[in-house]
Formats: C-alpha cells, structure tokens, sequence
C-alpha cells in the first residue's frame, strides 16, 4: 500500500501544481484576491503531496520493498539503515523526484513566509514555480517513474553503486539541490516581474534572501562534492574540471554575480535589467548542470542515468524556461526605467566589476564544458578541453576578482575616494606582502608562484577584517565605543566579511596544496615503511575483513612523525559482492589543517601491495572556507529576516524598534 | 479497499486546498494573502530611509550623502504612491470565476490524478517489504523466497549441513546448477555421505553437463549405491552411464535386476522397463533420468555418441532436442507436459526469454483451464520468469 500511495500522492501533486500554474495568474491578470489566494493554499498543499510520495519512496527502500522497481534496481536488504535512505535518491528516478521536494519546499516557504510580497507578485511568482514543477512532474511520471512495480517481487536487491555507498550521497546531492532549486525562486521572481512589467527597488529586497539561501547551499553542496570525490576515488585530487562539476560551478558564478547585483539595484535602483537577466541565467545554468547530468550526455560517476528518451524530454524542458523566459525578457527589458546613476570608482563600480569578472569566469567555463560536445555533434571531432585550458582562464578571471574584493565594501555608494581606500588598506596590503615574502623566504625554492598566492589569500582576509575595523571606527574612537560598535554591527556586515573571508582561506588551501603536497607512489611489504613530507609510515599489516554487503582488504599504517607515535591510518580494496564492483577506500588523517591520505593499489607480485602516499598541507582548508562562506550566506540572512521590510503586526513592530542594538545592514 | 479511501481522502485534501481559499469571506490576513502592491512597496522604502538614517548616526555616511540618499529614496516613494493611485481598484473577487475555479478543482482534479495513476499504477500490488514476506507463511511465500531465507540462514550458520541439503533440490529444479552441485559437496562434506545426498551430487553434475553422466557422477552414484545397493535413482544413473560409454550388457543387467526386484506398484518402474524394452530392442530412448527435468528425450544412439562430443556439439544436440519439442507443441498445443518441459529446458539453456516466450505461449494453449494456468504460472514464478 505505501508505493502507492505514493504513486498516487505523485500524481495527485501534478493535478495540483497545474491549478496553481493557471488559477494564480488568472487571479492576478483579473484582480481577483479570491483566485490569488488560491497560490499559497495549493503551494502548501503541493509540498505535502510530495513529500508524501518522497517519503514513501523512502520507506519502500527502507523495507526493502523489492516489489518496486527502483527499489530492488539500487538497494540490498543488507546495505546499512543509512545507505537504504540515501539510495533512495542515489539513482536518477529517485533524485528527480528529491528535485521536486525541494522545488515544493521552496514554494512552500514562499508561501508561508513570503507575507511581505504584494498580493499579484506573490500569485505571479508560485504560479511560475508551479509550471517548473509541472515540466518536471511530467518528466517523471512518464520516463522516470520510481514507483514503477515488479510482480513477482524479486528476493533480493542489485545492490547500489559501491561508490554511492557512503555518507557523501546523505549530505552531498540534497545540498546540491536546495542550491540548484533555490535558484527557481529567484528565476519565479524575475519571470512573475516580467510578466507583471515592473522592477523596482523592492523587488530586489523581496529576492536577495532567496537568492543568499539557494548560493548559501550551493556554496556547500559543490564543497561536500569536492570533498567526496577527494576521497572516495582514491587519487587525492579534490578539483578535476569534471564537466558535472562545471555544472555546479557556473550557477554558483551567476549565483554570486547575482547576490551582488541584487544589492546594487536594492539601494540604487541600478542594474535592473543586469540582475533580472542574472536570476535567470543562474536558474538556466541550473536546469542546464541538471540536463548534463541526467541526460547522459556525460559520462561520469553522476551520470546513472543514459537513456536518449529522457535527454530529449529534458531538453525541451530547458528550450522551454531558457527560450521562453529569456523571450520574454528581451520583449520586457527595454521597458524597464533605468536607475540611479554612479561614478566608475564607486560601490556600485566594484560591483559591476566583480559582475563582468563573475560571469565572463561562468562563460569561460561554459564554453570549456560545451564546445567538446558541441564539436563532437557537429562533425564527430572528439576533443577534451582538460585542466590547464579551465586553470588557465579561470585562475587569470579570478586574480582581479580577488584582488579588489577588499576595495568593495570599503568604497562609498555613488561615488567612491579610491585613494582613502588604498590608504585604509594599507596595513592589510602591508601585511600581505610580508606573509609573501615570508613564505618566499621559507619555501627556497618553491613554485615561484606560491608567494604571491599566499599573499594574495592574507590581502583578502586582513582586507575583510579592515572592512570591519573601519567600520566600527577602531583607531579613529575611543576602544570602547570601537567595541560597542563592532557589536552593533549588524550581522550582514559579519556576513559579508566571512564570505570574503571565506574566500581568502580557500585560495590559502588551494596555494599550499598545489605548491607543497608530496607524493609516494612505492610498493611495499609487511613491515617496510615509506615517508611522505614529515611522516614515516609502515606497513603494520594487511587483513581481510568483511562488512555487510562487502569484503574488504585492509592495508594498516603506522604513523611516525620524527619517531614519535601518531597512531595509524587504513586503507581498502573492497569489493562489493551483488554486484562484484571494487572501490578503494582511502585512509585519511587530519594533522592540524593539512592531511595525510593513503590510498592502496593493488596487490604485487611479490606479495606486496602498492600504495599511494600524499601529504597535502592545509588542504582542508579549501573546504573550510567554503562553510566559512556559506555561514557568511547564512548570518546576512539571519540579518535579514530581522528587517523583512513589511507592514509588520504592532508586536513585531514594537520588538524591532526595541531593539536598536541590531539596527539595519549598511552594506 | 483501504487504499482507495486513502486516495479518495488525498484527493479530497487537494480540492479542499483549492476551495478553501475561495470561499465567500476568506479575506485573511495579510501575512497569509501577501500584501497590498502600494503598501508592500511603501514598507521596503520606509525601511530604506530609517537605514540611511542609522547610518548617518553611526558616521558611515556624511551628512550631505545621506541626504541625497534620502531624496533618491523619497522619490521612489513618490513613484510608488503614483502607480499604487493609478491601479484601478478593481472587482477583487467574482463570483463567476470562483465558480469556474471550483468547478475545474472538483472535476478536474480527480480525473486527472485518477486518470493518470490508472494508466501508471498497480493499485492491485500490496506493499511487500522483505521482513514481511520473509517470516511470512512459508506455504504462500514463493519458491525464491525461501531459498533466500535458507542462503540467509547459511551465511549465519555455513557448518549447518542441513540447510545446504534442503536447498540443493531446489537449485537443481530452478536451473541453478552450479549452485546445486556446490549445495550437495557442502552437504555431503558437513553431514556425511548417504545415498540420498550422492545420489542428488551425481544428478547434478549429469545435469550440468548436460545429461552426460561424467566420471564425477558416476563416482558418486557408486558410492551411493555402495552405501545402499537398492538406491533406485543411482542405480538407474550407473545404467545410464553404462549406455553411454557402450556397456549395453551391463546396462541391461543393472536396470533387469532393479526390475526383477521392485515392488509390483513402485511408481518408476514403468520407466525403467520402458528404458529397457527400447534397449532390448536396440536403438530407441533410454530418459536420461527417471522424472529428469531436462527429459526432451534423447535417442540410445545420441545417448551414446554424447559422451563423445565436444560441449559445443553437445549443447547443439540438446538445442536441437528443444527446438524439436518446440516444433511439436506448435502443431499440437494441447500437450502440458510437453510445455512445461520446454519452458524449463529453455530456462536451463539460459534462454530465459525463450522460456518466457513458452510460457506465454502455453496459457494461450490452455485459455480457460484454471487447473493448467495454474500448473504454468507456478513454474514460471519457480524459474523467476514473471507471470
């Protein structure tokens, strides 16, 4: 009864969200309150139905009801509890219908939260969520139908890919997708504004919470990605240009051009036409890392699904939103009234910048990723454009990006005093030079280019900092207001500071894991011992083991650091046995903020095993200030919900204004 | 049933989530509806002037900035306030469009859900979680089935003889042969040898070797009838085996003796004395075993010149034999014992779609005989081939 019920329920959300695809609208088109107010009931009533049927899904692997289909096609009645939930989105149908869960939720919250939003905006926004939700809802029930049913039930499962089998597939795709779907609702917001033919100020303080929650997720969910791969395949790399990576990577590009932009036209009324062009370009990209995916155009290790039929659904999908809402916007944009004016040297300056350098990296991308199957399509011409071309352009786009972050926030509105802010920089730049030169001293030798990438990394995060000391006035007032200051603060100031923070810590990860890891490839026996950077490792010994649904070889070092004991670090070979695959497991051991990965080969001739040895100081950085970014996301948002800027009831209102130790942002 | 009033209660909910809002008088509160256009619009701006002014206090802005700040964002306001003037009041709510609203909510929504999952459901397939359909009544559980709770239970207990003894019959009945002949060693290994058990090692091999009784089997079924001499499967085997290898005379003795001391009712004696008058003869068949799964009938002579063979002629032999009997029921359809011999020996030549092909093939021969369909159907559920 549980599958069907979630079939049902499955179906039952494409009736509704086809109600709220055309009942809102034709509320707003007609001034009708009552049909208007439909919207949020159905939005509501569209996420519960889903996520009923998800969570039936969920329970059918979790019982390991092998009467259907995708059940007994990805799941094994020995798998662990955790692994029978994951697998339940660890397949193409299942994480289709994850996509519409989340999609559901988002309108959902706008639903529920969005009480700030004028009526037909709101109506206008659910009702082109729905019709995503539609396209996608078709998608599924008609080719990729997880609630498909198999009679007789088989006895046991085939098993989900070894190398999903981890606890990278719990958090990895669900992030992923609230970022990717988050990036509908500032796509709703842009096409219900088109539709409706005005774009204001407003507008842009209705979408930047959205927009900040979708890059916030996305932020993370690339870095748990990364993180994933880094080791789960058992080769060390944390980054490789991976077209499904590139996926992810240009939304995030249009994502973060967006959150810039979106401040821009919120306290200028500038950038109209720029920023509803980014919201729809950053969901675009979205559908488009989605359709890479799924289609099986690429072949990766996300790729689980090829089936041509579903490429060509997915394909109209993505003619359908891009074509359509990019037509509409070219018919809308030249009506739009163009904003208040600025100076070059200036906030807004910077942030036109950071737009042109963001997105000119998202197309550099893009074409990298694109023009191989392009070409292949057009004459059958089999190219691949590899790390150095992806490298290359993005590194050369993303120097100037990180060089005059730290400008930005410093810089007046309008018109800024470049030389006051070089002035104020000065320390930090100061600073900066010095780490360099330190490390220039330290290195002897080195990549010639790591000093000045680590200088570089200091500038933007002491520059953060300066942001903040500037602003409380440290130096210029006595310490005490300083403090009282700094603690007034508001917390998007917090916010933007650790974002751009954030990212100096990741270029400082980046710097020091491409310039200083060591590596060992050796072959070695029970009892020999390798080194790698400061760590000597032996072979204590090689062991069988057996898991649930897998058997594994176990390889286990000792660590010695100078002679002193650090304990020991294991690797594996397993091989999974329902569907006879090997994977490795790497051993990884975190000293300070670099680590220690040992990953085993196979076993030698002469009875011993080869091996992998790395040492990757602060690699664990690059991941670190990822989620040092997103908590930047996530305080300027908490910020923000402060000061939803809506008639408020008197109680709210009372609260807010009792309360000046938390005034508004001033970014 | 339970089912269709929970979807009849789903669907209530959606058409409940429609007409909720549309009836007469439903004018919420704004934190539900959204707000007004011109009103929602004044917030943001108020909010934008307050914060420029914190701003000046906090000395982030100079005096003459804020100003211009606030004279940009007053003029908005006044922007706002004109447009918010000129949109027309308007009908807020119609009753007619409520009509049609509601009126599309509750036909169209249960037909188009009902509809849909009509075309895409299974309503009649119950839920069948593993733990369920595993401590089941074995008697409705399905042959698969229990051979997983028996593997389940061997990979826990792999010294329990038993359990390898209760499973062996039946991968040799499904085709699973290798699995069979691995079975019976476990068995005969943890449980000690008996007739029984070498009888069932000696079968298996036969079978996978595609009714050629080879040395394996021929040593195991001597051992079973060393351990008991009236083992009447083995002895009919060693028969067999003589035949093959040209030993007509020792065959005939082997298989007169088992004749000369059977009970007048054992139900395999007219096998035997079959196999034995077409032996006598000289030429006709001998059935490689006395209710043998494969039995598509070879002749004495193929019998014999099997053991010569490549595997690769062998094979093409036994082909031949199936497609032969394939032909046959073609002609004359009204044969179930010659289906369910085709569907199984397709299954064992791995030909599973060819299986599956025979079984669709002999419910159509038996439209209307309860008793047949059935007999069809629970084969193929037995050699996973779908009903």
């Amino acid at each position: 009864m549980i599958p069907e019920t979630g079939h049902f329920a499955l179906v039952l959300a494409l009736a509704v969200a086809l109600l709220q695809m055309v009942l809102p609208v034709w509320g707003a088109r007609t001034n009708d309150a009552a049909l208007m107010r439909v919207g949020p009931a159905l939005a509501v009533a569209f996420a519960g139905f889903i996520s009923l049927a998800f969570a039936a899904l969920v329970a059918a692997y979790v019982q390991s009801d092998f009467s259907v289909l995708n059940v007994y096609q990805n799941s094994h009645s020995e798998m662990p509890l955790i692994y029978k939930i994951t697998s339940a989105w660890g397949n193409h149908e299942g994480s289709m219908l994850l996509w519409v869960l989340v999609l559901g939720l988002f309108g959902a919250m706008v639903a529920l939260f969005g009480s700030n939003l004028p009526q037909r905006l709101k109506a206008n926004v659910l009702a082109v969520q729905a019709s995503v939700a539609v396209a996608f809802l078709l998608f599924i029930l008609l080719t990729s139908n997880p609630f498909l049913r198999l009679s007789p039930a088989p006895a046991e499962g085939q098993d989900l890919n070894p190398v999903l089998q981890d606890i990278g597939l719990a958090i990895h795709p669900p992030l992923l997708y609230l970022g990717y779907v988050g990036f509908s609702i500032t796509f709703a917001f842009a096409v219900a504004a088109l539709i409706d033919g005005r774009i204001d100020a407003a507008w842009a303080r209705w979408v930047r919470p959205w927009a900040l929650a979708a890059w916030a997720f996305l932020t993370v969910g690339i870095a748990m990605g990364s993180y994933w791969a880094y080791y789960e395949l058992g080769w060390g790399g944390w980054w490789f240009w991976d077209p499904v990576e590139n996926a992810s990577l240009m939304p995030w590009f249009a994502g973060t051009a967006l959150i810039h932009s979106a401040v821009v036209m919120e306290k200028r009324d500038a950038l109209k036409v720029w920023t509803v062009l980014l919201a729809i370009l950053a969901f675009s990209l979205s559908l488009l890392g989605t359709f890479l995916v799924r289609s099986g155009v690429l072949t990766s290790v996300h790729a689980f699904a090829t089936d041509p039929a579903r490429g060509v659904f997915i394909l109209m999908i993505l003619v359908a939103f891009i074509g359509g809402s990019l037509g509409l916007f070219a018919l809308r944009a030249p009506m739009l009234r163009q904003g208040g004016i600025f100076a070059p040297v200036s906030r807004e300056g910077a942030l036109v910048l950071n737009n042109l350098l963001l997105t000119a990296s998202a197309a550099a991308v893009f074409v990298g990723t694109l023009y191989p199957l392009a070409l292949e399509a057009w004459n059958g011409a089999k190219i691949t454009v590899g790390p150095p071309y992806f490298n290359f352009t993005v590194g050369l786009l993303m120097v100037p990006v990180v060089f005059v972050m730290p400008f930005g926030p410093l810089l007046a509105w309008k018109r800024g005093d470049i030389a006051g802010v070089a002035q104020r920089l000065m320390a930090a730049f100061g600073l900066a030079i010095l780490a360099g030169l330190a490390v220039a001293y330290g290195q002897a030798g080195g990549p010639a280019l790591a000093p000045i990438g680590i200088g570089l990394a200091a500038f933007v995060i002491l520059g953060s900092v300066t942001d903040l000391a500037e602003r409380a006035g440290l130096g210029r007032v006595p310490a005490a207001t300083a403090w009282a200051r700094l603690r007034g603060l508001p917390r998007a100031a917090y916010g933007t500071m650790l974002a751009h923070a954030g990212i100096g810590i990741c270029l400082l990860g980046i710097v020091a894991e491409t310039s200083w890891s060591s590596e060992r490839i050796v072959g070695i026996k029970t009892g020999e011992g390798t080194t790698v950077g400061r760590y000597e490792l032996t072979l204590e010994r090689v062991e069988p083991r057996t898991g649930p649904n897998y058997r594994d070889v176990a390889a286990v070092f000792r660590i010695r650091e100078g002679g002193v004991d650090r304990g020991t670090v294991t690797s594996s070979k397993r091989l999974f046995t329902a569907r006879n695959m090997p994977t490795t497991e790497s051993g990884i051991r975190t000293f300070g903020f670099g680590q220690l990965y040992v990953s085993m080969g196979d076993e030698l001739a002469g009875g011993g095993i080869g091996i992998r040895a790395y040492w990757k100081p602060l690699v664990t950085l690059i991941w670190l200030g990822a989620v040092v970014m997103a908590f930047g996301g996530v305080l300027s948002l908490s910020d923000r919900r402060l000061r939803i800027g809506a008639p408020r009831p008197a109680r709210a209102r009372r609260n807010a204004d009792a309360a000046p130790a938390n005034p508004a942002p001033a970014e | 049933m339970t089912l269709w009033i929970v979807f009849l209660a789903l669907t209530a909910a959606a058409i409940f989530a429609v007409l909720w809002p549309l009836r007469i008088g439903a004018g919420g509160p704004a934190a539900v509806d959204g707000t007004d256009e011109h009103e929602a619009d004044l917030a943001v701006y108020r909010d934008q002037l307050a914060e420029i002014e914190r701003d000046r206090l906090s000395g982030l802005i100079a005096g003459s900035e804020a100003e211009a700040a606030r004279a940009e964002v007053a003029r908005r306001m006044l922007r706002a306030a004109e447009s918010g003037g000129r949109a027309e009041p308007g009908s807020r709510a119609s009753d007619r469009r409520r009509r049609i609203a509601a009126v599309v909510a509750l036909v169209g929504v249960p037909v188009l859900a009902g509809g849909l999952y009509v075309m895409l459901g299974s309503p009649t397939l119950p839920g069948q979680p593993l733990a369920a359909r595993l401590s089941d009544d074995p008697a409705k559980a399905d042959i698969a089935l229990l051979v997983r709770k028996v593997e389940a239970h061997l990979e826990a207990n792999p010294n329990d003889g038993r359990g390898y003894e209760v499973v062996a019959p039946i991968y040799y009945r499904t085709g699973r042969l290798d699995d069979a002949v691995r079975a019976w060693q476990n068995a005969i290994r943890l449980s000690g040898s008996n007739a029984g058990r070498e009888t069932g090692l000696g079968e298996a091999l036969t079978a996978r070797a595609a009714g050629v009784v080879t040395a394996d089997a021929q040593a195991a079924f001597e051992r079973a009838v060393k351990l008991e001499p009236e083992a009447v499967k083995a002895n009919y085997y060693l028969g067999l085996a003589a035949v093959q290898d040209g030993r007509r005379d020792e065959a005939i003795a082997r298989w007169s003796r088992m004749v000369a001391g059977a009970p007048a009712d054992a139900p395999w004696l007219p096998t035997v004395k079959g196999a034995l008058d077409k032996l006598a003869g000289g030429g006709a068949t001998p059935a490689p075993a006395a209710k043998d799964a494969n039995g598509a009938g070879p002749s004495t002579a193929d019998v014999a010149a099997v053991a010569a063979m490549t595997p690769e002629q062998r094979s093409a032999m036994v082909r031949g034999m199936v497609e032969r009997l394939a032909g046959r029921l073609a002609q004359d359809g009204s044969d179930l014992e010659g289906w369910l011999k085709l569907v199984r020996a397709w299954n064992v030549l791995g030909e599973t779609d060819k299986a599956k092909a025979a079984a669709v093939d002999a419910r159509r021969n038996f439209v209307g005989n309860d008793a047949a369909l059935a007999q069809i159907d629970a084969l193929s559920r037995e050699l996973g081939l779908g009903s």
